[in-house]
Order: structure tokens, then sequence, then C-alpha cells
């Protein structure tokens, strides 16, 4: 038993052997990449990820001296925070992909490779890149991160819902003000009359008590879906940071933001809203409050169209830029306008390969087929004609207009982002509620993030001196 | 040391070295590191500076501090009194000579099989104020249920309620317990004359109470790190109003989101005091009402 084991076994190295031994080639470089996105945002980096290995083993057959780079696309999920652990406990990946706002705390913290010298090597050419874009990968001087796939916010609106409460479903709104008297008419109840009968009615019928009416429609909730409620002072002309020491939380065009944000429970009712809301399913399904018809307005990114046409297909809908307040005119096309960035980490242990993956994907082509498989659009000043032609978003000229407009904003390059994101959270929480005043709890957070930063500020002097 | 005793030293101890080399390298080098951290300004991703106590000093400041804290007695206090009630009656009751026992025991223990963020995830739909089960089944009654978790007013006591979904293990600590009490005692009390809550209070109870001073012991350090239903239900923010914000989240965030991991090590050692305090008051008060019989 035990000699045929043995036998079995030399066989199985031989033949292992006399594989390694007959191919000429050089071994491949490997490489790991993280990636954040699954779905159909994953599969988009899948085709440049194997289009790059080909290319690699296309350059080895050519070259029997080239040893080809092989990239190893692995998924990770919470990658801002798993990407940091990784690189604190010395083993990275070689190359990463994360979001733009974390750049500065990973800068902050050494976490990442300064791109600078291997971009200048390559020859890299700035104004190839829009600047606005190119602005989130670069803090303190030097150059984190490569900006891939931006992303843009827009104001999608239900067309159905449109016509059914008497507005033109072609004209959205353009200022918050003509917003605001959309969403009364766009609001219905089913109102339960004293003789048992219901019927539906809308307007904000703040004369009905609540026990007798049930909101069944709403035009447009500031927390649906919630994810930018830290950015509402910024579409009536307000920020959050100014320079790299200045919080500027409550700022009068911030108070003004979330007092109209508060307009929305005053005007339906903070328990109507919050029963409302639980009634909506998950935003990846035919239940999202936008795709099943309860919200009719909503603040939304370049994705929806695809979460449309997955879970409502034949729904009638369009973006527009979101409005602007009425005595403010130069605050049209306001958006968020943030991107997905490729990252070298500290210590990743092929920076040369790394790079050629990034100089890679970098490439006008690379990005126009990774941001139409990701429906989105490329951080680049040029578009090919093709691009938009194969696009399959109706709107994506508009969504690429707002970001690149003047009032396109991005989430503050702070270190202090995630306590200032937390902070404006639960504000946002307290003022919804109606628990406090806008001006209350925009101080509050004022006063809290200026010492945060102040401390960290003293601690990133204090490292830097060392 | 002649060699026997030589050879024995060393036998004991390498049959004692993969606790003692585990005790070492997952506890006691965390404990001195962490204490060590708490002094510095620590990052994760750069070597730790010295700052002395400024950590402790600004933890005492610092109102989220005590709003977790907080949050968390509340939760301990909760989830430790209601846990103890609910899985001592359940033991009384899993305890008599009914036909088909066995079946009741499992089912009252199913659900503590469960892992907490599945649990989690169900509690979070019948807690729905829309669609929730228990909001259905309220509005039967003729009671029109809060929205639970996006209230801040019941979203904690919406977490401790479902904390008793999990009495299942200390219910069948108890059971044991229970079927330990000699019969001897109830016939001697039977024939006393003693009534049900005579023979409870004067017989089960002292008999029991070891085990209860184990489970409120073992309840105490459970509450003090809840973290997981928050996390899940309601998001790191400890939403809404950061009324569920629990000490342990509060230190996630910090050490893992905000990088203050010297900070974090600074929270982690009160909280460590914290339990150590109250376990030795549990034990100093155990003295009194606790009887070891055997």
């Amino acid at each position: 038993m035990m000699r045929r084991l043995i036998l079995s076994l030399a066989v199985a190295a031989l033949t292992l052997a006399g594989c390694s031994a007959n191919d000429h080639t050089q071994k491949p470089r490997h490489i790991t990449y993280w990636e954040k996105w699954t779905g159909f945002e994953g599969e988009a980096m899948d085709v440049v990820v194997d289009a790059f290995n080909a290319r690699e083993l296309e350059h080895a057959k050519a070259d029997p001296n080239y040893a080809p780079i092989e990239v190893e696309k692995v998924t990770i999920s919470a990658v801002e925070q798993k990407l940091l652990i990784a690189i604190a406990g010395g083993n990275p990946p070689d190359v990463a992909g994360n979001y733009s706002f974390f750049v500065a705390s990973y800068a902050d913290n050494g976490a990442l490779v300064d791109l600078g010298p291997m971009l200048a090597k390559a020859g890299f050419d700035r104004s190839v890149f829009i600047d606005h874009f190119m602005k989130l990968g670069e803090y303190r001087g030097k150059t984190w991160a490569i900006p891939i796939v931006p992303a843009s916010l827009a104001l999608h609106w239900n067309k159905r819902l449109f016509r059914e409460a008497g507005l033109d479903p072609e004209k959205p709104p353009t200022t918050i003000e003509e917003m605001d008297a959309m969403a009364a008419k766009l609001t219905k109840w089913e109102v339960t009359l004293p003789n048992g009968e219901k019927k539906i009615e809308s307007g904000y019928l703040t004369d009905v008590p609540a026990s007798q009416k049930r909101l069944i429609q709403a035009g447009f909730l500031p927390g649906e879906p919630g994810w930018w409620n830290y950015g509402w002072g910024y579409y009536f002309g307000g920020n959050l940071l100014q320079g790299q020491d200045k919080i500027t939380a409550d700022t009068p065009e911030n108070v003004r933001g979330f007092n109209w944000v508060a307009s929305y429970s005053k005007n339906l009712g903070i328990d109507v809203i919050k029963r409302f809301r639980s009634g909506f399913g998950n935003f990846s399904s035919p239940q999202n409050a936008f795709l099943s018809g309860k919200v009719a307005m909503v603040l939304q990114g370049v994705w929806m169209y695809n979460f449309i046409e997955k879970y409502a297909p034949g729904m009638q809908w369009a973006a527009a830029p979101f409005p602007y307040p009425a005595d403010h005119p130069e605050l049209a096309g306001t958006t968020n306008a943030d991107a997905d960035v490729l990252v070298i980490p500290k210590d990743s242990p092929h920076q040369a390969e790394a790079f050629e993956f990034i100089q890679y994907v970098m490439t006008q082509k690379n990005l126009e087929k990774l941001a139409l498989g990701q429906k989105k659009f490329t951080p680049l000043n040029n578009v090919s004609p093709e691009f938009w032609a194969a696009h399959p978003n109706p709107f994506i000229r508009m969504f690429r207009d707002v970001a690149v407009s003047k009032n396109a904003f991005s989430i503050p390059q702070t270190g202090v982002w995630n306590e200032y994101n937390r902070e404006m959270g639960n504000a946002v929480d307290l003022i919804q509620n109606l628990t406090v005043t806008p001006q209350k709890a925009l101080t509050d957070v004022q006063s809290k993030m200026q010492d945060s930063l102040d401390r960290d500020l003293r601690i990133v002097a204090r490292r830097e001196k060392k | 040391m002649t060699s026997l005793e030589r050879s024995n030293l060393r036998n004991g101890l390498m049959f004692c070295a993969p606790w003692l080399i585990g005790l070492t390298v997952f506890l006691i080098y965390p404990l001195v590191a962490a204490f060590y951290y708490s002094l510095c300004d620590y990052s994760v991703l750069l070597p730790p500076v010295f700052i002395g106590l400024d950590n402790y000093v600004d933890l005492m400041k610092d109102p989220l501090f005590w709003k977790s804290l907080y949050n968390t007695a509340y939760f301990a206090v909760g989830s430790v009194g209601l846990g103890v009630i609910m899985s001592l009656t359940l033991a009384l009751f899993l305890n008599s000579k009914v036909k088909g026992i066995a079946l009741y025991r499992t089912l009252f223990f199913l659900p503590s099989l469960m892992p907490v963020v599945a649990g989690s995830l169900l509690w979070l739909w019948m807690y729905n104020g829309e669609s929730g089960i228990i909001n259905n089944g309220l509005r039967a009654i003729g009671i029109h249920g809060p929205a639970w978790l996006a209230d801040p007013a019941w979203a904690k006591t919406a977490i401790v309620i479902m904390a008793v979904w999990g009495a299942g293990n200390a219910m069948v600590i108890y059971l044991a317990g229970l079927q330990d009490v000699p019969t001897s005692l109830y016939e001697a009390a039977l024939i006393d004359g003693a009534g049900f809550f005579q023979r409870l209070f004067n017989v089960t109870i002292p008999m029991i109470s070891p085990v209860i001073y184990f489970n409120v012991v073992m309840s105490i350090i459970g509450g003090f790190q809840a973290f997981t239903q928050a996390f899940i239900m309601t998001g790191s923010t400890g939403a809404p109003e950061r009324s569920t914000l629990f000490y342990v989240l509060n230190l996630y965030n910090v050490g893992f989101q905000d990088l203050r991991m010297g900070y974090a090590s600074a929270m982690a050692w009160v909280l460590f005091v914290i339990i150590l305090v109250l376990t030795f008051a549990a034990t100093k008060l155990s003295q009194r009402w606790v009887t070891y019989d055997r």
C-alpha cells in the first residue's frame, strides 16, 4: 500500500515537473487587485481586467523574455475599512479600488503610495482629466489616487405621477420653490370620511387630523434615500469645509438648506413620514420607493437608470439637474460629484506592476469601456462620439454636464470626514424629527467638528515634524 | 529536584502549554498592548506617539462617551432584568412533568441558536412600523403601535425586548439547576404545608441561587458588550438620534472608522474596568444571598 502511494506521488511529481520544463515562457508576475463593486459594476471591471491579462499574455508570446503581469481581481465588501486593516497588517493588495472621499484620511496616515513620481516618469498629462476629478485624488500637494469612474446626482421624476397630478410630465421644476409647489400637488392621501367612506385627496391636508388620513404617495422626501443628507446645504450655496482647517457647518446657507429639509417634516408630519417610509422595500427591489411610485421625485445618481431598467422596466421617467433656490440662479446645476479611484497601498509588493495596470485602465479607451459597463461616464475631458452613441442612459450628457459645472461639489477632503459624516447624519436625524432647530443642530456640529479637526491637524502636524 | 520531578514538571508544563500560549498571545498581550496604546495617539498605520493620560481626560469630556455609556447601561439593566425573569419563568414551566416536555424545551431553546445577525434582520421586519407583525398584533387589540426602531423614544426599548429572544441559553442552565434541587426538600416543604410560592421562594430560588448568580454575571458582561443588534438594525450612527449608540458601537466608530485606535483603546479599558467593578460587586453581593449547599 505504502509503496503504491509513493509511486503515485512520484508519477505526479514527474508530470508536474514535465509541464514546467516544457514551458519556456517567463513565470507570470501575479498581482492582486481589490474591487469594491459587485453586480454589473463589478462585471464591467472584470472585462477590463481580462483584457489587460490577455494583452500581457500576447506580449509574453511575442517576447519570451517578458514576464506577463497577471491581475487577480478580488471583490471585497467595505473595502475602505478592510484595506486599512490589510495595510496595517502588512499584507495589502498590490492595487485597490476605493472611494475618493477616503483619500485624505488614508494619505494622512501614510497608507498610500504617492503616484506623482511614477506619473511623471510615464509622462502623464494632467489636463487630459477633468480638473475637478483629478483633484479628488490630490491631497497636500501629492497625487495619491487616480479617478476612474465618477458619478453625479440629479433629480429623477416619475412622469406618470406628474400626469396624474395634472402637471406637465415633460417639465421638471427648475427652482426649489417650483419643486415644493409640485411636491404638494404630488402628495396623495387616503382620507377616511366621518361616514366611514374613503377617498383620495392630494395636497398636505394640514387641517385633517392624522388619524383620518393615510399617506399613499409623497411628492418628494429629503430623506429618500438619504444617502447624501450631509449635502443639502450645498444646493443653497453652503459648504462643509473651507481650506483645510475651517469647518463651515452652520453658515446661513446651510441653515437655510436644512430649514428646507425640516419643512417637509412639518408639512407631512413626522409620524406620517416614519410610517410611510417603513413601508418602503429594499433599494434594489421593485418595492423601491421611487420605482414603486410611492415617491414622485428623488435625488439620485447616474446609476439609477440601471435600477429602473431592472426593476421597473417601462416606467416613464426623466432626469434633470436638481433645482436651485429662485433667488440664487447662479447655483443651477449643483451636484455631488465624487469618483471611484485606484490607489496603490503602502507596502504593496509589486508597485511597478500595479502602476502598469493603473496606466492601462487610465486610457480613454479603457475608461470608456469601464464607464459604459458601469453605466456612468469618464473623468476625462475628451469623450469619443462612440461613447455617447453607445451609452444606454438617455440623460448621460446631462449627468456629465452637471459634473463638470462650476457648482459640482464633492465630499470635503479631510481626515475627519467619517466623524463629520456621522455628526451630520445625526444632525439631519434631529432636524427631520423636528427635535431641535436646524440652527441648533448645525451649531452643535460646528463646535464639535471644529474641535475634532483642530485635534486632527495637531496630530498630523506633529507627525510631519518627526 | 529528582529527575522524576523534573520530567513531571516538564510534562506538566507541556500539557499546559497550549492553554498558556493561548492565554498569553490572545488575552494578556492584547490587554497590555491596548493599555499602552490607550496612552498614545495611535492610528494603527503609524507608530504610536505617547501622550500620557490625554485620551482618558478627553473621554471624560466627550458627550458621546456618556451618551453611549447611558444607552448601554439602560440596555444592560433592561436585558439582564427581563432576561433573568423570562428565562427563570420558562425554566420553571419546562421543569414540570407533562407529556412532550422534550419538544417544548427544544422549541423554547431554538431561538437562541439563531445567529444574532439573522435574528436582528428578522426583528427588523417584526418591528416595521407599517407592516410589522408586532404593530399588526397591537392594531388587532386597538393599540396604535409606535414606529419602534425609527422612534428615538422606543428604539432602545425595542432592542431590550429583542434580547429576550436569546433567553434559551440561560433557560437551559436554570433547567439544569432546577433538576439538581433534591426532591426530599420539596417533600419536606409539602409535609410542612408550604404552598407553591413558599416552595419557590424558600426552596427553589435559594437552591439555584449559584446558577442565578452565574447567569446574572454573564448577562451583565454580555449586556455591556451589545453591538451587533444595533449595528444591524439601526446602523453604526446609532440612529434614531443616537438612542441606540451603544458603547462598543461608539468604540468601533472611533477605532475603525476614525482610526483613533488610542482613544478606542482607552474606551475599551474603561469598559473593562466597569465590567470588572460590576462583576466584583455582584460577587460581593452574592455572598449575602447565594447558598452553596454542597
